[in-house]
């Protein structure tokens, strides 16, 4: 066809161009691109279902959840508050998936990431915050990096499945900081298995005063803007995309695969890690082994709900805090059981990943979206 | 002669591709009826709806007169249509009669007695003349044999209507004419047969009539008789075509561009995938690798594209050593490689067009600075080389899993070619392709060689090597069997050096006086 007259070219596209074909690509598209809105939509249908088999009234539950999440300005700062180390460990895994990598450990380069960062934070003593609050979240981001790059390396270099290996690392991380806390580091008093608080100087100062809201928020969005800045403007990210949407290719054309798979999942693994110590030294101030509820686990929702795309992830990671906020307040006025919460964002996720199944049609808005031949 | 099979209006789209448009097909009985067209041209699609892989959109299929609903594979066997489709079903390591039976009750099942089935499977095979023995191992059987077994395996299933997809695509001629001598003592005897190719010597020696497909629609059916090769083409392509491209006299300098030396290529505990090919190409003329596929092509590409290391053996760009040199290197010295599989190895098909163009020197200025795209000068790039190139749609961020084939392959070669290249790797660059999309290939290699480039063909189709190429090396079994100037070589010479045979033999009667 390529070189054929150009009215056969426009018969084939009238042909193509039917009415009917235009409309079904159409709904096709819009279905595609409005999936995520779906799949929450269908997924609190479904929990009002659930609720209402529990006998509880879906709507006064919901209400309730709304309250908790939006209701006030406390409210917002806490939906904020919660979404912080979503925000940072989403960005991590989809930092890595746009890479093909799964990355499943962001729980674990979390622990890893607040344990370094904490460290920092209590036995580097007499900094002043300027410098002492830098060099924890940098602690926190080697941390995870590494926690991260390792497995990183391992199926970089040999193929190892990176899925297994962060999820087993995980465990180790998570036993590892409890060990420490109930032991080595943990706090004079020797009670808790905790470490003492933070020394001032470290905390995470809080820049909203109505909403409690510290500047971890502020610098989970930078950093977002940051991340979208590099996969889609640098020679760095280019090369990562390019692995990541095929690493044959990307190496035929001379774009190393092994290292830029290492250099994703340390990047992954470093966002993670900072997601960990953003966390304790903007809310908890100080270690413990159960500090962290699976932030790094609704990471992989976040990262997929929102489409491996920065700005997606900002907006899936406020989604999932706000369902964390709300379901705290559903819980505590009408007694609706923790697990709704958690089966809303389960069932999201996998809707989510079912639109997938969509087929991928490409709309050119205005022009044609016939195969160009 | 009763009409066996009947096909209407048949109609089938993928997503916005029309691959079937208001087909009519008949086949009779005991005729060999050739399905001709281009890639992409439907025959595939036609056929595989006939076989129950797809369903049609639209249109009715009649068999001995009755209207039938093919759903499944499983009832168009039982229906008494077979189909041999170009990568063969089989499994390495069982023997023919294992394979024939695969899939199907045994006698006496739900014990394997094998004897049966092997005697039915001589029987049908000295009947229709396909010598395959029912106990030999798959796995040890020559291409063409392997052919034969599929077709046994649908002549055990009673089938009356053979379809084969593209048979001769992996056979050398000498098996190609034994493929033909199969098919008319199969028509002779009753069943009818199938035949898709877009070769046109292939139709017209084998076939009684001619459905020309284009574009997803029926051109005409002919009798072969009433047609000739001219006319076939006009009907495929809709135009006239030029089958002569010009190719200037030979314009070989004295610069070795690429030298491989005993390059060898052996997995461990397998036999060599290249076993000691020495060749060299100078600057200004096309060398090309003929061959059947599988003989070695692929990894020899492998290696001189940087993919892969080489058992033993080097090789020289320009003198210089780049056997461990790897792909960034290659780039970096400017040469130009036009992978076999564009989807696999060639294009980022989730990239834009412009991001595609740049795949190979986006770090480079002023594509970027310090570490920052440029997409301006990205964006300029993309239109010079759409234009140059004539790739359509001319927008740089249309992405290339949209594009045609044709402008796929163009977009490689404006990549690869725009760099000036001393030396130029094209490995089965039309592959796929329509003829106008092959046409440019040809005629962009050429004007390299012009430029004085030394340019590697690697090829399966000996029309190709035929027309562009100075010298043609032949490989079989991962052996350089011989190297033919041009004026040397002819189909029947190729022929018999691609089978492997060729050599030896001229070598034994060499010897054989002085026995």
């Amino acid at each position: 066809m390529d070189i054929s007259p150009t009215e056969v070219i426009e018969t084939q596209a009238r042909r193509t161009l039917g009415r009917r074909k235009d409309r079904r690509t159409w709904i096709l598209w819009a279905l595609r691109s409005s999936a995520p809105l779906w799949a929450v939509v269908l997924a609190f249908l479904i929990g009002a279902v659930v609720l209402e088999i529990a006998g509880i009234d879906p709507l006064r539950a919901y209400g309730a959840m709304l309250d908790g999440a939006v209701g006030s300005w406390a409210a917002v700062g806490l939906t904020l508050q919660k979404s912080v180390p979503l925000i940072l460990s989403g960005l991590g895994v989809a930092f890595a998936y746009r890479c093909t990598l799964f990355n499943i450990g962001a729980e674990g380069q979390l622990y890893i990431g607040a344990l370094v960062g904490t460290v920092l934070a209590l036995y580097v003593p007499g900094l002043p915050a300027w410098l002492h609050i830098p060099l924890c979240l940098l602690g926190g981001f080697v941390g995870g990096a590494i926690w991260g790059g390792l497995p990183g390396y391992l199926r970089a270099r040999r193929g190892l499945s990176e899925i297994i290996m962060t999820i087993l690392l995980n465990y180790v991380a998570f036993w590892f900081t409890s060990f420490l806390v109930h032991g080595p580091i943990q706090e004079p008093a020797g009670y808790y298995p905790q470490t003492e608080p933070v020394p001032d100087s470290a905390v995470l100062p809080i820049f909203w005063d109505a909403g409690r809201l510290h500047i971890g928020f502020l610098i989970a969005l930078a950093i977002a803007a940051l991340v979208h800045i590099v996969l889609f403007r640098t020679a760095l990210g280019f090369q990562i995309r390019a692995v990541g949407h095929n690493p044959k290719v990307a190496q035929h054309a001379g774009i190393s695969p092994v290292r830029n798979m290492i250099i994703a999942m340390l990047v992954s693994g470093g966002l993670a890690g900072m997601a960990g110590i953003v966390e304790i030294l903007g809310v908890q101030r100080r270690l413990s082994d159960f500090f962290s509820p699976g932030y790094g686990y609704d990471a992989i929702a976040v990262a997929l709900l929102g489409n491996a795309n920065p700005l997606g992830v900002v907006i899936a990671a406020i989604f999932f805090g706000a369902l964390r906020a709300g379901s705290n307040m559903m819980q505590r006025s009408v007694a609706v059981p923790a697990a709704v919460a958690g089966f809303i964002q389960g069932i999201t996720v996998l809707f989510v990943v079912i639109a997938g199944a969509i087929p991928q049609v490409h709309v050119h808005w205005g022009l044609r979206k016939e195969r160009h031949g | 002669m009763a009409t066996l099979l009947r096909m209407e209006d048949i109609c089938k789209h993928f997503g916005e591709v029309v691959a079937n448009d208001h087909v009519d097909f008949e086949v009779e009985e005991g005729e060999i009826h050739a399905l001709l067209g281009e890639n992409g041209a439907g025959k595939t699609t036609l056929m595989n709806i006939l076989y129950g892989l797809y369903r049609p959109d639209h249109g009715r299929i009649w068999l001995r007169g009755r209207p039938v609903d093919i759903s499944s594979p499983r009832v168009a066997i039982s229906l008494g249509i077979g189909m041999i489709h170009q990568h063969f079903m089989l499994v390495p390591v069982f023997t023919v009669a294992e394979n024939v039976l695969l899939g199907m009750p045994a006698p006496r099942e739900p014990l394997l007695t094998l004897k049966q089935v092997a005697e039915r499977v001589q029987h049908l095979s000295q009947q229709y003349g396909l010598m395959v023995d029912p106990y030999a191992r798959v796995e040890d059987l020559a291409v063409g044999e392997r052919q034969r077994v599929e077709i046994l395996k649908a002549l055990y299933r009673q089938a009356d209507l053979l379809i084969l997809d593209e048979p001769t695509a992996v056979l050398t001629p000498g098996e190609v004419e034994k493929l033909f001598t199969v098919l008319r003592n199969l028509t002779r005897q009753g069943k009818s047969v199938v035949f898709i190719s877009h070769k046109l010597d292939e139709v017209m020696a084998i076939s009684d009539r001619i459905t020309v497909l284009r574009d997803g629609r029926v051109v005409q059916t002919v009798a072969r008789k009433d047609t000739d090769k001219a006319a076939l083409a006009r009907m495929m392509v809709g135009r006239e075509v030029v089958f002569r491209i010009s190719r200037p006299e030979t314009c070989r300098g004295e610069d070795v561009v690429l030298r491989v030396e005993g390059l060898t290529v052996q997995r461990r505990g397998e036999r060599p995938a290249l076993a000691d090919i020495n060749f060299c190409v100078r600057a200004g003329e096309i060398f090309a690798i003929a061959g059947v596929d599988g003989n070695g092509q692929r990894e020899l590409a492998a290696v001189i594209s940087g993919l892969e290391k080489p058992t033993f053996g080097r090789v020289e760009i320009e003198g210089q050593d780049v056997t461990a040199l790897g792909p960034r290197g290659l780039v970096r010295l400017g040469v130009a490689r036009i992978p076999e599989d564009r989807h696999g190895l060639g294009l980022v098909m989730g990239f834009t067009v412009g991001e595609n163009l740049v795949l190979d020197c986006f770090d480079q200025s002023p594509f970027c600075r310090l570490g920052w795209l440029n997409f301006r000068a990205i964006w300029r790039r993309a239109m010079t080389l759409c234009q140059e190139y004539d790739i359509r749609p001319q927008q740089p961020d249309f992405p290339a899993r949209l594009l045609s084939g044709g402008n796929q392959q163009k977009l490689i070669l404006a990549r690869e070619l725009s760099r000036q290249p001393r030396f130029v790797l094209a490995v089965q660059p039309t592959r796929g392709l329509d003829v106008g999309a092959s046409e440019f290939v040809y005629r962009n290699l050429l004007e390299q060689r012009q430029r004085g480039a030394g340019i590697l063909l690697i090829s399966t189709e000996l029309d190709e090597v035929l027309m562009l190429a100075d010298r043609i090396a032949v490989i079989h079994g991962g052996r350089i069997m011989d190297i033919l100037e041009r004026d040397e070589a002819d189909l029947e010479r190729l022929g018999l050096l691609m089978a492997g045979v060729a050599a030896v033999q001229r070598r034994a009667v060499a010897v054989a006086p002085e026995e």
